[in-house]
């Protein structure tokens, strides 16, 4: 009935890459393939452009409920729309947090008329506190498959253990960390280097990551449940990640853009704009995540989008909240910083981006590609030349608090397709 | 210069520049009335954020002896419990019209924050760990009235919390700038965790270091410290890194004792050093007045006369 052709661009996904059309009808990718016939229905132009899976962010803050001022969302998934996700994962530090079955059903039905897909999290602890188990069997029933307390960790070794065994009845279930030990993290607010001593901002010494990595591989092996870390940022931490994989250990990583991308030096203009936890580490972290990256030692590149209203971050740095926007500019950072040097291939990239995180996320059956008949109509069309310079004022979030403000990036997503749904084009959201 | 954020904003010819401009306030504050009229019609705000009596009087004091006009802000009497941004607060308070904030805050890099969203000069009177400009301009004025202009060869020794010191961390900079070799003595707990960058030495054991001392500079211990397990005990403390009557013994014949205030006698000073002979301590508030008109009358001065 109501059919969507995109027309003339160069299909990526995990299968290969090849010049094809894509025909849509009902939501469903039904005919891939060079020079189909056209006929009355809209096309959407993608000459120039690749055609890809949607993208999937295994972590984002949607902050509804609570912090409707800094997001909703509905907002947010207008941001990652134009960002070129059609999945987001919701973390769970709302006002209540996710960590009801009710409140996560009130997400979902929230997220289910949006434009993208809104994937709840649930969290391990009740109230984040890292104490009691949250009902993870009933959240599970809803369809949770990812289980954190992030913005706070699992500290205690034991608790973690628990919910690591709890996991393990629940099919598809992963237990995903913050990974700061609290004892280590507690008071700074920056790496702990040369500029935090400088700057005399209390820091975060990346060891406090380490030492989580380190001993959640550990747990890891004891339980034999899958776990997952947030937002890795230390070289030490990748290293530990590459070490668990090749003992062959169920453990998973993504990597947020600004951990590829900006170091702690950032922080010199005391602009909060620039905090955020794990915090901004040294050029030799930022580099071990690149290289992460491109052996597959980390998984998927995540945002964290941590929005913040203007006034939540305009007191000073050790008492603004921690947390950046990613949305908008994840893809672009990738391609800019990742691709356009030579680390990672697109294809790479694009794993690092959709059909990883969709794996991760126990959404491969509707996310993440293939771009192939039969599968749903979730897709983004990404002009991967043009150039463009990051406009906080004009971003669909409704925060501003994006650390990348001025800087000029390359490529950009020009079309995305929600179940067939064409809800950004020409790089405008539609609703 | 705008603003006076940090001691880098000065480096080696404003710091002397700044001596310089002290010394002939330092003039005025000792004439019988010690007032000249140089800021008439500016206004000063102390815009503090965490107590201190002595930092905010001394400022005050400056201003009003420079004829300025003074206003004082400070949190518990403010909005800003209600949760007003400080962002607001400082739009706020320029709407009224002030020419020179003094702010003191708990974050490091407030002041610097401040300065961006005002038209007026910006003096940092104490961000969290980070700098104390002024205080390091007060503690040079007082070594340079006793040794002279330069510090080539002079040996000064910083002990107790470096890690938490506003003060260290603008002395550092200043006494290095001079030319002086400076050396942080404390347990590691209490210093920086990374010294990348720093132009000084690092002792743990202060008993080696103290009879080389030119100038023995004690930071005030905070009694919280210990509970946050940076150091077993004060009584441990004191044995170690206080500046015991036994120890000033030891001292050179010329060494100069200097502390920040407030001090805490019996803990990193005994009462009868700090009386003593070699204790400059008075002086540097003395200073600290003619330091801040200095600093004050460079912000906003229009450059005629002094007097």
């Amino acid at each position: 009935m109501s059919d969507l052709m995109v027309r003339g661009g160069r299909v990526v996904d995990a299968s290969g890459e090849r010049v094809a059309d894509v025909r849509v009808r009902d939501g469903i990718v039904v005919e891939v393939g060079e020079n189909l016939e056209g006929g009355d229905s809209p096309e959407l132009d993608a000459s120039g452009c690749v055609v890809a899976p949607g993208l999937v962010d295994l972590h984002v803050h949607l902050r509804e409920p609570g912090d409707e001022e800094a997001e909703t969302i509905d907002t947010g998934a207008r941001a990652a729309a134009l960002g070129g996700f059609t999945a987001v994962v919701a973390m769970p530090n709302t006002q209540p947090p996710l960590d009801d079955a009710a409140v996560v059903a009130a997400v979902l039905a929230r997220g289910a008329t949006t434009t993208c897909d809104v994937v709840s999290s649930g969290c391990i602890t009740k109230g984040r506190d890292g104490r009691e188990l949250a009902p993870m069997g009933e959240m599970h029933a809803l369809g949770v498959r990812i289980f954190t307390d992030d913005g706070n960790c699992v500290g205690d070794a034991g608790v973690m253990r628990r919910a690591l065994e709890y996991a393990r009845s629940l099919p598809g279930a992963v237990v995903a960390q913050h990974a700061e030990d609290p004892g280590l993290a507690r008071g700074g607010h920056m790496h702990e280097g040369a500029w935090s001593s400088r700057l005399g901002i209390p820091g975060r010494p990346a060891a406090a990551e380490d030492v989580v990595v380190a001993r959640d591989v550990e747990l890891a092996g004891l339980t034999g449940a899958r776990v997952h870390f947030l937002h890795v940022s230390s070289a030490r931490a990748v290293e530990l990640v590459r070490d668990a994989k090749a003992r062959g250990l169920p453990v998973s990583a993504e990597a947020a853009p600004h951990h590829f991308t900006l170091t702690d030096a950032a922080c010199s203009t005391f602009d909060p704009v620039f905090k955020v936890h794990p915090p901004l580490r040294t050029d030799h972290d930022v580099e071990a995540i690149k290289a992460g990256l491109a052996d597959g030692t980390i998984d998927a590149i995540a945002t964290d989008h941590a929005p913040h209203t203007p006034e939540a971050k305009e007191r000073p740095f050790e008492e603004a909240p921690p947390g950046m926007l990613g949305l908008e500019t994840a893809l672009a950072l990738a391609l800019t910083e990742l691709v356009e040097p030579g680390l990672l291939t697109l294809a790479d990239a694009l794993a690092a981006l959709s059909w990883r995180p969709a794996q991760i996320a126990g959404i491969a059956d509707r996310h993440g590609g293939p771009v192939a008949p039969g599968r749903p109509a979730n897709l983004c069309v990404i002009d991967p030349a043009v150039t463009w310079e990051v406009d906080a004022g004009r971003l669909a979030s409704r925060a501003r608090n994006t650390p990348f403000a001025g800087r000029k990036l390359t490529g950009r997503v020009r079309h995305t397709l929600l179940r067939g749904e064409p809800v950004v084009v020409d790089g405008e959201a539609r609703r | 210069m705008k603003h006076l954020l940090s001691v880098d904003d000065l480096g080696r010819d404003g710091l002397e520049e700044m001596l310089a401009l002290a010394e002939t306030f330092v003039e005025v504050t000792r004439r019988d009335i010690p007032k000249v009229p140089a800021l008439r019609g500016k206004t000063v705000l102390s815009l503090f954020y965490e107590d201190s009596t002595r930092t905010r009087l001394s400022f005050e004091t400056a201003a009003k002896r420079l004829s300025a006009d003074t206003m004082t802000f400070t949190v518990g009497s403010s909005s800003v419990k209600k949760g007003e941004s400080l962002r607001d607060t400082v739009q706020t308070i320029e709407a009224m019209g002030v020419d020179a904030m003094v702010v003191r805050h708990s974050s490091a890099g407030a002041p610097h924050r401040v300065a961006s969203w005002t038209e007026a000069s910006v003096v940092n009177a104490g961000d969290g760990r980070h700098e104390h400009p002024t205080q390091a301009l007060l503690d040079l004025l007082t070594l340079r009235s006793h040794r002279g202009p330069s510090f080539g060869g002079l040996h000064v020794g910083i002990i107790g919390d470096v890690r938490h010191s506003r003060v260290a961390h603008s002395d550092v900079k200043a006494f290095a700038a001079l030319g002086a070799d400076v050396t942080l003595v404390g347990p590691p707990t209490l210093m920086p965790e990374s010294l990348e960058g720093w132009p000084v030495r690092v002792a743990y054991d202060f008993d080696e270091v103290l009879p080389d001392l030119d100038v023995v500079y004690l930071l005030r211990i905070q009694f919280e410290r210990q509970s946050e397990a940076l150091f077993p005990s004060l009584r441990e403390y004191t044995a170690r890194y206080a500046l015991t009557a036994s120890r000033a013994k030891r001292l050179k014949a010329d060494a100069l004792v200097m502390a920040p205030g407030p001090i805490n006698r019996g803990v990193e000073i005994a009462a009868e050093v700090a009386d003593g002979p070699a204790s400059v301590i008075t002086e540097q508030v003395t200073n600290g007045v003619a330091v801040r008109m200095a600093v004050l009358w460079s912000l906003l001065g229009s450059g005629g006369s002094l007097v």
